[in-house]
């Protein structure tokens, strides 16, 4: 099978200018007579949602969550990209298509970034014009921070709620049509299975996740936005729902997977404290900005740390060893998330690791309190300031800038960051991969489509910070409603979908099936639980920040087999009809398990090293990543066969016409 | 450090619920209220009983979706946190803890500490938006400027992450810190001025129609908020409201 992106034709910064010009539309009257499913409502679900519905098209929108508000959006912190250049630095829609592609470590499409860097100024507009309320400095005007792996400042933000912010603009839109009865929102509902008639997507299966009841929807186009798959290392950074179902059925139902084992392991994260431990979280990357990142020079003095006999801040300055900007002079701390993450597991391998598990680094705010304090001494007039009144100057700065995320730290940590350095991990945050999609953003399943972090169409290997919220807003409100529109002027004769039809018959028997598989067990061993964290620590151990092949083999078999024992002797309590949390989960981590497998999988097959993929094999003298352009420079995209291991791998070449793939450098 | 459950159980919507005892032991401090359920759960579950319905999701603070009212206060005994980012080491071995659901006419339990608050969302589709279409062809972003102390003000109203938590705390299970939140955040911004006035109209309405209480000035529910929105939004909302219904159009 091919696969045809179907990227315009004529210069890079035209194609979306002239496709948009040229492409196939429908008209009012018949938007009424159409619907579309978008499952999820997340900022890629939300805007999409919001967008089609003020088009005239006749949306149905669906969350697991109680409310839409609550997609995982919501946690992202640190910002939103635009090519604004209101900070006047150089910033340009061809630096931060630039900086993308080379964030990527390219292995992403030109088309699709420039596109994504073009609609990006428009998003801020259309928030501004919701009523997100967005920093500004004191004239009014929209305040801007950095990032990690550029060298402006093109990231806007509301304090580090930023996700939060902008969910609750789109979510805000998407009520007003719910209100217009444009929209209709099946809430606490999860999509269990796409369904397709003659080729085509035309309905989905979901669960009432109150009532237990299965049901069938139908519509002339589906639409995925349900996110990412990172749970499938049990240990993330993502939300306890949070899962990667609705992209595994519609792949089982024929859409390719690209680039599975593109996973973001994100550097600052607060580390692992123990086995009770459900989720991870995230500090901001931009921390990065403020924070320096250190660990002790010596290894008697890491180790003297870890016993608890000597704390951070006793350490003199010569003995702290800032591997950051010592490796990388001209980033420093705003490296990359793949390649900070890697030096601080470099770090913490080699045995300078600060915590009781020998796994976290220093994130350091004492320098940035100093600075911060000093000019705020001169600008009220403080002569010979003392360092007490600087560093409550300086504190009070940075707490303006990252307030809610320092009061996170200390209430999971019991320790004050004001004070002593905070400490972080790297954990899984984000996946690149995702269904496989054209420039229209459609699935090689007509009619199904994908958008946000469920594709894997604009991040590449590795996606810059701030990039997955523009990603997001870019693909539902600038992106779907012109592309979604060259599909459906086909559909206007179609009429009601039909969901007596056999094709809804049969998905909805297959869900019942499983359903009823996971509850009737005469053998029931372990909890959902148990079988996702012994998924999770095969994917950690052997499919994380570092891999190699025959790790990567062992890890498909070990994956295999968890997976066997999961459907002989899985426990899941309660019954199909009523409210049952066990069972919604168990259906996740089934999911979770082929998918795991995949991955592995793919990061086998990539014999190279890029972005979040790092094979140990392919490395350079200093450790930095091994690209292998000439044999690897292609998008995997994996068809199902049956078995997630079997899968049918096609190649998409990725071809660079406006800039010149090099080895990335940071240094 | 073992603790003493005293957990409310509810079949469902339509049954009767009542508090069960449960124990739990070598809960570590440093794990959240949620990870000390799922323990439960994880015990309930080997044991062949039913594990405990609770919402949850992000576990950062900052879905909303996490509830339960823990020993008479929603979100527990700590100021300014949500359920999920309430940590063990605040309470003692030995204790005894009440986890009850949130209680409001408008909230019905749907299974033991899972409650509906689609209410909330209704809210905000009677007028907690601003009418402009994702068209993308609005006014540049810095086109108006925005008195940073507005900008500030706005974001700190907009905050709020509709968990509930204020209806659970107040007497009359009123909603108006929440309500309120929002009619703030769009009337101190210039994009939101335009239709202040049918905003916190149909808003109230939609509050009122729902069944929420209505607001005495108790103050619990800022008190007891788990992101500390304060009650000067409501001050700001009562004055919206009186200034819409004295001059509204319709």
């Amino acid at each position: 099978m091919k696969l045809d992106s179907r990227i315009p034709e004529g210069p890079l910064e035209k194609k979306w200018q002239n496709h948009k010009a040229n492409i196939r539309l429908v008209n009012p009257a018949n938007k009424r007579n159409i619907d579309v499913i978008i499952i999820g409502t997340g900022l890629a679900g939300s805007s999409a949602a919001a967008s089609l519905a003020e088009m005239g098209y006749n949306v149905k929108a669906f969350c697991f969550q109680d409310s839409p508000r609550r997609a995982h959006s919501i946690a992202a912190q640190g910002g939103i990209n635009a090519a604004k250049n209101y900070q006047n630095d150089g910033d340009s829609v061809y630096r931060l298509f630039y900086d993308t592609i080379k964030g990527g470590d390219y292995r992403s499409r030109e088309a699709n970034v420039y596109r994504l860097a073009e609609v990006s100024a428009n998003i801020i507009d259309q928030a501004v014009a919701q009523g997100v309320p967005f920093a500004r400095e004191y004239g009014g005007s929209l305040d801007n921070r950095s990032f990690g792996g550029v060298q402006v400042s093109r990231t806007f933000y509301a304090k580090g709620q930023t996700g939060q912010q902008l969910l609750l603009g789109a979510y805000s839109a998407l009520s007003r049509q719910i209100s217009k009865g444009k929209v209709k929102l099946y809430n606490r509902h999860e999509m269990l299975d796409v369904v397709t008639v003659d080729g085509k997507a035309r309905g989905v299966i979901a669960k009432n996740l109150v009532t237990g009841k299965v049901e069938r929807f139908g519509a002339h186009a589906v639409v995925i936005a349900s996110g990412g798959y990172g749970n499938v290392f049990f240990l993330s950074t993502n939300a306890m729902g949070s899962n990667g179902s609705a992209a595994w059925k519609a792949h089982k139902k024929g859409a390719a997977f690209s680039n599975p084992c593109f996973t973001q392991i994100h550097p600052t994260c607060i580390p692992v404290s123990g086995s009770h431990q459900s989720k991870l979280t995230l500090m901001s990357e931009s921390l990065r900005n403020d924070g320096r990142i250190w660990v002790p020079k010596d290894l008697k003095d890491a180790e003297a740390i870890r016993e608890g006999k000597l704390k951070a801040t006793d350490l003199p300055e010569e003995k702290r060893d800032y591997y950051l900007e010592r490796r990388y002079p001209s980033f420093g701390n705003l490296v990359p998330r793949d390649v900070a993450s890697r030096a601080a597991k470099e770090r913490c391998d080699e045995g300078f690791g600060v915590n009781k598990t020998g796994e976290a680094v220093y994130l350091d705010f004492a320098a940035a309190i100093e600075r911060y304090g000093k000019t705020e001494a001169t600008i009220h007039g403080v002569d010979n300031p003392s360092a007490a009144q600087i560093k409550e100057l300086g504190t009070k700065v940075v707490e303006a800038k990252y307030g809610n995320l320092f009061a996170m730290y200390e209430k999971i940590v019991d320790d004050n960051p004001y004070q002593t350095p905070m400490m972080i991990y790297p954990a899984v945050h984000y996946t690149m991969g995702g269904l496989w999609v054209d420039y229209n953003l459609m699935t090689n399943v007509p009619g199904l489509f994908a958008l946000g972090e469920a594709n894997f169409s604009d991040h590449g290997a590795n996606r810059l910070g701030a990039s997955a919220l523009m990603q997001g807003l870019a693909d539902g409100y600038f992106v779907i409603p012109y592309t979604i529109g060259d599909y459906l002027s086909e559909e206007i004769r179609t009429g009601e979908i039909d969901i007596t039809h056999p094709a809804f018959a049969t998905a909805e028997a297959e869900v019942n099936d499983t359903i009823d598989k996971l509850l009737n067990k005469t053998t029931k061993k372990h909890s959902v639980d148990h079988y996702h964290r012994a998924l999770g620590k095969i994917m950690w151990d052997k499919c994380g920040m570092a891999r190699n092949a025959p790790g990567l083999q062992e890890a498909i078999k070990d994956i295999s087999a968890l997976r066997a024992e999961f459907w002989a002797s899985v426990t899941v309590p309660g019954t199909k009809n009523e409210m049952n949390p066990e069972l919604d989960k168990a259906m996740r981590v089934a999911d979770f398990m082929e998918l795991g497998e995949l991955m592995c999988k793919d990061a086998l097959e990539r014999e190279e090293s890029c972005g979040g993929h790092f094979r140990e094999e392919y490395q350079t003298q200093e450790g930095e990543a091994l690209r292998r352009d000439e044999e690897f420079a292609f998008v995997s995209s994996w068809q199902y066969t049956g078995n997630p291991s079997e899968a049918e791998l096609i190649k998409e070449d990725l071809i660079f016409e406006n800039v010149e793939l090099k080895t990335r450098s940071y240094k | 450090m073992d603790l003493k459950l005293k957990v409310w159980r509810q079949a469902n919507n339509k049954s009767k619920g009542s508090l069960k005892d449960y124990q739990v032991k070598n809960v570590s401090g440093d794990s959240s209220f949620l990870e000390m359920m799922d323990q439960l759960n994880e015990e309930l579950i080997y044991k062949g009983d039913e594990p405990v319905a609770f919402d949850h999701d992000c576990r950062e603070g900052i879905c909303g979706m996490c509830s339960m009212h823990i020993n008479g206060e929603p979100h527990g005994p700590e100021t300014g946190t949500t359920t999920c980012q309430l940590h063990m080491r605040k309470f003692n071995d030995g204790d005894t803890i009440y986890v009850e659901p949130f209680r409001a006419k408008a909230f019905p339990v749907l299974k033991d500490l899972a409650v509906d608050r689609s209410a909330f969302d209704r809210i905000i589709q009677a007028g907690g938006f601003v009418s402009v279409n994702t068209s993308g062809n609005t006014l540049d972003a810095n086109a108006i400027p925005v008195p940073k102390s507005d900008a500030d003000a706005a974001f700190n109203s907009a905050t709020c992450i509709g968990c509930g938590g204020c209806v659970a705390a107040c007497p009359n299970a009123s909603a108006m810190l929440f309500v309120s939140a929002k009619v703030s955040q769009l009337s101190l911004l210039p994009q939101g001025k335009v239709e202040a006035k049918e905003r916190v109209t149909n808003m109230v309405n939609q509050m009122d129609l729902e069944g929420f209480g209505n607001c005495s000035n108790v103050g619990a529910c800022a008190e007891e908020c788990p992101v500390n929105i304060s009650l000067e939004n409501i001050a700001r909302l009562n004055r919206e409201y009186l200034g819409a219904s004295l001059t509204a159009s319709k």
